[in-house]
């Protein structure tokens, strides 16, 4: 009964790619003349960060059919890294003996994990089993409240003293990899726990890690100056001083395009590989090939923690290009829901959808916020007249009625256009 | 009028035809057993009649009224109960639940059921209370086939209700079945253990590739050589 | 003495009315989990939801509860229950329930139901706004003060008006609960559909009729639990996520599918948060003089400060799932 799944369809002339390329470039240009050239490249450049995002979205769910929740997540991981790694050194911090204590609290930290592993060992040495658990955990608590009192110590020396711990002062292009590494480390951890159960959990618990990283870099101060921001950051190519906004947004412009021309060829080509149609096998049919044997949870582990490195590495383009560091600026609705809506219109698992998608919603995304602002502010002196009394925060309402469209369009798509602008073109059996 | 008549059933899952011309006819007081090499459409043919497949070409007939492609729930209320093979009992309910959610549909005639079931099946009474995933396999059997019964159906579908059992358990099962029967039940049931179903059956049907190979009483298809040969080993 | 007093107002009073809020949330989650099989990302804008209707109907009818006796808030809760077991199955015809005529994967079930998470959020914050408000608007909250009868203990056990009200709510809402699974027919319906879908259709049970009546459940549930955390503190319109991983994590560590596991699981979780939150050198404090001179106690010794507050679920959910995943009480969804 199992058809190959990867029967092609016969080569046409793509003339939905086609018309929708220009339909897209014909909108751009449109933006271009009403908005001017330094807008207009500073919004592509952004939609190509973005394109990168969703490309990491469409591999997971598109490919694999893992729902990420917490693209903002794997997004902020890879800001910190562009941050870290290209920010300047904080002179004052490392002349201090603070790196030093930092340092030792860390050691302490990697000795109490081997203490609590060993613990965990006890009942090779006969102890029994239940005693050996309960141990374990008394002392992984025991240890874990001295070393998170030290750190306390020395994370608010360091916040009193110097700031925060400063930059390292690398090429920007460094954080980018590294930013995708650890999104990928974090993906892997995230993955490796889920992906042998329903998928629903990975939803979950994906959705939980985004909003605790969120946390955990608005709240360490010492690590990212928190609320307070970190800017400037360094491009990875000459900044506007030198060049003027239009002429360097376009070579950061060049240098997205390039990261996005290199990972859709690699993608184009391991997606017609034998890798991509395991991996689709087992999207279309998880039963059958899970008697293939234990290959698939690894299988699918790859292809989540791929999606994640991208994700970690466009999140870093993104942070970047915005000169910003900034904890709270990360949001679901920007970050995941909207990177979402890309993979879902432009079509899941098609690549070349994807991008437009990812494209032609940010465009939509970005012009509608005059937008609902006009409407707002239209509702509200309608309001007035009724009687409804207008609160102040009319930028706050205006967020609200982007995150109302965002959910239509999510819901409104599933039902109407679920393969999106341009289906995935495999043939798919069952 | 014939209880039960289905006259050249084609159908099967997803476009794929797995039975390809299948009839048969059992009486009000009669029990049916299919019977058949696996892969025969023995299993899917009941689900065919039971409305859990799409029958695309053919005719299948409830004491003379077309059937064909009803729902499941239709059929409930018509009168026909069915018993899968697998996933037949409701495991976290009590045996006394699962048989109450049998007489769903007709609440006030629970009681007087109730007892009818329990006289069947003397050892669920005792077990009444206890969760039906908990009892042995030959006491989810009896749970399952108590539960079809719950509605007071004119017909029960049986799919394998020997499956897995123990030869005692098999007897026992056969036993009920014939004592059902005898109360006015007419049944149909396919059957692993042919040569013991058949020697309780009043109509066998031996199917072979989606298709009718033989058709006679029960006791008539034992006997026949070629039927022994090819289909009750040897 | 007071240290212990402090303990119990800060670790078993707030634990029990975290607990009693999320095992609430968790029993509709398992609920629509048993029965449509997909965790329902809404649920916790459905609670909002709730908690808004009755901020609504409060604020029309300020003076109602006088007349009773009671909050106005909780006589108004009823009301606010319906409506949102009304939203809920609104909700269910209009976007679920033509995605499963379609057969779609739960997965989509999924994102669909996070679409009409956003969907709600948007709406009500755009009419709410964000600030945290009241819901005692003409009333004050009523604070009891239990001096305890030892000479050494100073300070009283707090307990608020809208704590008791909630105890008893959750009493209610579990009693009930249990009567309507285990002694009605439609109860007991739902269980069997929750255990076996194709049985229970083959039975004759009218399945899209069991989904409504659980909607209506878990919308009038999470109306409850929204409307309790938001007496308990202030109705608060952007908690969303922050509501939904304790929520999950409950339905998980209780079994999904399993209405008790979740209740327990909800009071797992919530005593797990504030235990976590607790700053444990309250507790060591008066011990101090015991301890040898070299260890010294550091002024805050929480696990986690109540800004991380989110990781204690996280962390709960990631051990169940890699230890037991079908739950404390084995849940029947994998």
């Amino acid at each position: 009964m199992n058809k190959p799944a990867t029967a092609e369809q016969p080569s046409r002339f793509p003339l939905r790619e086609l018309s929708l390329c220009l339909a897209l470039a014909a909108a751009i240009l449109a933006v271009y003349a009403i908005m001017g050239g330094a807008y207009s490249t500073r919004m592509l450049v952004e939609a190509a960060c973005y394109a990168i995002l969703a490309l990491g979205l469409t591999i997971q769910w598109g490919y694999a059919g893992q729902f990420n929740a917490g693209v903002m997540g794997f997004v902020a991981l890879g800001g910190v890294c562009a941050m870290t790694f290209s920010v300047p050194v904080n002179e004052a911090f490392w002349a201090s003996e603070l790196p030093f204590e930092l340092g030792r609290v860390l050691l302490y930290a990697l000795a109490a994990i081997v203490l609590v592993w060993g613990a965990t060992r006890l009942d090779r040495l006969g102890v029994p089993k239940t005693l050996r658990t309960l141990i374990a955990v008394v002392l992984a608590l025991l240890l874990y409240l001295v070393v998170i009192s030290l750190l306390r110590g020395v994370t608010d020396e360091i916040e009193s003293r110097v700031g925060f711990i400063g930059g390292l002062g690398l090429p920007t292009g460094v954080g980018w990899v590294v930013g995708g590494a650890l999104a990928g480390g974090v993906g892997y951890f995230i993955g490796h726990i889920c992906l042998g159960l329903r998928s629903d959990y990975l939803a979950i618990a994906t959705l939980g890690i985004a909003e605790i990283i969120k946390a955990f870099l608005k709240n360490s101060d010492w690590l990212t100056r928190g609320t307070a921001t970190v800017s400037p950051l360094p491009w990875p190519t000459p900044g506007p001083g030198e060049l003027g906004f239009v002429m360097a947004r376009s070579i950061y412009l060049v240098v997205t395009a390039l990261i996005i021309a290199v990972i859709f060829f690699l993608l184009h080509r391991a997606y017609n590989a034998a890798w991509g149609r395991t991996i689709r096998a087992i999207r279309d049919n998880e039963i059958s090939s899970a008697a293939m044997g234990k290959d698939v949870n690894r299988r699918r582990l790859q292809i989540f923690v791929l999606g994640c490195i991208l994700m970690g590495i466009g999140g870093a383009a993104l942070t970047s290009f915005n000169s910003i560091f900034d904890p709270q600026g990360y949001l679901p609705l920007n970050h995941t829901f909207l990177v979402l809506v890309m993979v879902i219109l432009g079509g899941p698992g098609n690549n070349l959808g994807t991008i437009i998608g990812a494209v032609l919603v940010y465009l939509i995304w970005i012009m509608s916020e005059p937008l609902a602002l006009y409407l707002m502010q239209l509702a509200s002196s309608l309001g007035e007249g009724l009687g409804w009394v207008d609160p102040a925060d009319m930028q706050s309402r205006a967020l609200q009625a982007r995150v109302l469209v965002i959910g239509l369009l999510i819901t409104l798509v599933l039902r109407f256009a679920p393969k999106g602008l341009l289906p995935e073109k495999v043939k798919h059996h069952g | 009028m014939a209880l039960l008549e289905a006259r050249n059933v084609h159908g099967g899952y997803g476009g794929m035809n797995i039975l390809n011309g299948v009839s048969m006819a059992i009486e009000a007081d009669e029990v049916g057993v299919i019977v058949g090499p696996n892969g025969a459409g023995k299993s899917t043919m009941l689900k065919a009649i039971f409305g859990l497949l799409a029958v695309n070409q053919g005719e299948i007939l409830l004491r003379g009224e077309p059937i064909t492609n009803l729902s499941p729930d239709r059929l409930v209320h018509r009168g026909m109960g069915f018993v899968p093979q697998e996933k037949n009992i409701f495991p976290s309910l009590t045996v006394e639940e699962n048989l109450e959610m049998g007489a769903y549909i007709h609440p006030q005639r629970f009681r007087p059921m109730l007892e009818r079931v329990y006289d069947f099946f003397p050892p669920l009474k005792d077990k009444r209370r206890q969760p039906a995933g908990e009892l042995s396999g030959g006491q989810r059997q009896m749970v399952a086939m108590g539960r079809a019964l719950m509605v007071e159906p004119s017909l029960l579908l049986l799919d394998e209700p020997t499956a897995g059992l123990s030869p005692l358990y098999m007897n026992e099962i056969f036993a009920r079945v014939q004592e059902i029967n005898a109360a006015g039940v007419g049944i149909l049931m396919v059957e692993q253990h042919a040569k013991q179903a058949l020697a309780i059956a009043d109509k066998g049907f031996v199917l072979a590739a989606g298709q009718n190979r033989f058709t006679d009483t029960g006791d008539n298809l034992l006997n026949d050589p070629e039927v022994a040969k090819s289909f009750l080993g040897g | 003495m007071n240290e212990l007093v402090f303990f119990i107002n800060n670790v078993v009073v707030a634990g029990s009315v975290t607990g009693s809020i999320y095992a609430i949330g968790a029993v509709g989650v398992t609920l629509i989990f048993s029965i449509m099989r997909f965790a329902h990302f809404a649920h916790a804008d459905m609670m909002t939801f709730g908690a808004l209707m009755v901020l609504v109907l409060t604020t029309a009818f300020p003076e109602v509860g006088g007349a009773v006796g009671l909050p106005t808030a909780v006589v108004m809760l009823p009301l606010a229950m319906a409506l949102t077991a009304l939203l809920a199955v609104g909700i269910d015809k209009g976007f679920y329930k033509p995605l499963r005529a379609h057969g779609v994967k739960p997965i989509v079930m999924v994102i669909g139901s996070l679409g009409v998470a956003l969907i709600l959020q948007g709406l009500i914050r755009l009419f709410a706004g964000t600030r945290a408000q009241s819901l005692y608007i003409a009333e004050r909250k009523e604070i009891f003060r239990l001096e305890l009868p030892f000479e050494s203990v100073t300070r009283p056990i707090i307990v608020t008006e809208p704590q008791v009200i909630l105890f008893i709510l959750t009493l209610a809402a579990v009693i009930g609960l249990h009567l309507f699974l285990n002694r009605t027919r439609t109860g007991k319906a739902m269980r069997a559909m929750s255990d076996n879908p194709d049985l229970a259709r083959a039975s004759g049970i009218n399945t899209s009729r069991i989904v409504t009546i659980t909607w209506i459940i878990a919308g009038g549930l999470a109306a409850v639990a929204g409307t309790l955390l938001s007496l308990d503190v202030a109705f608060k319109p952007d908690l969303s996520f922050f509501l939904l991983l304790p929520i999950f994590a409950a339905a998980i560590v209780g079994g999904v599918g399993h209405p008790y596991g979740a209740i327990a699981g909800g009071f797992v979780v919530g005593f797990a948060e504030t235990l976590a939150v607790f700053n444990w050198a309250v507790l060591l404090r008066p011990l101090q003089q015991h301890f040898p001179d070299w260890l010294e106690l550091p002024r805050n010794l929480a696990f986690v400060g109540t800004e991380y507050k989110i990781v204690v679920p996280f962390f709960i959910l990631v051990a169940i799932l890699v230890w037991r995943p079908t739950g404390i009480f084995k849940g029947k969804v994998i």
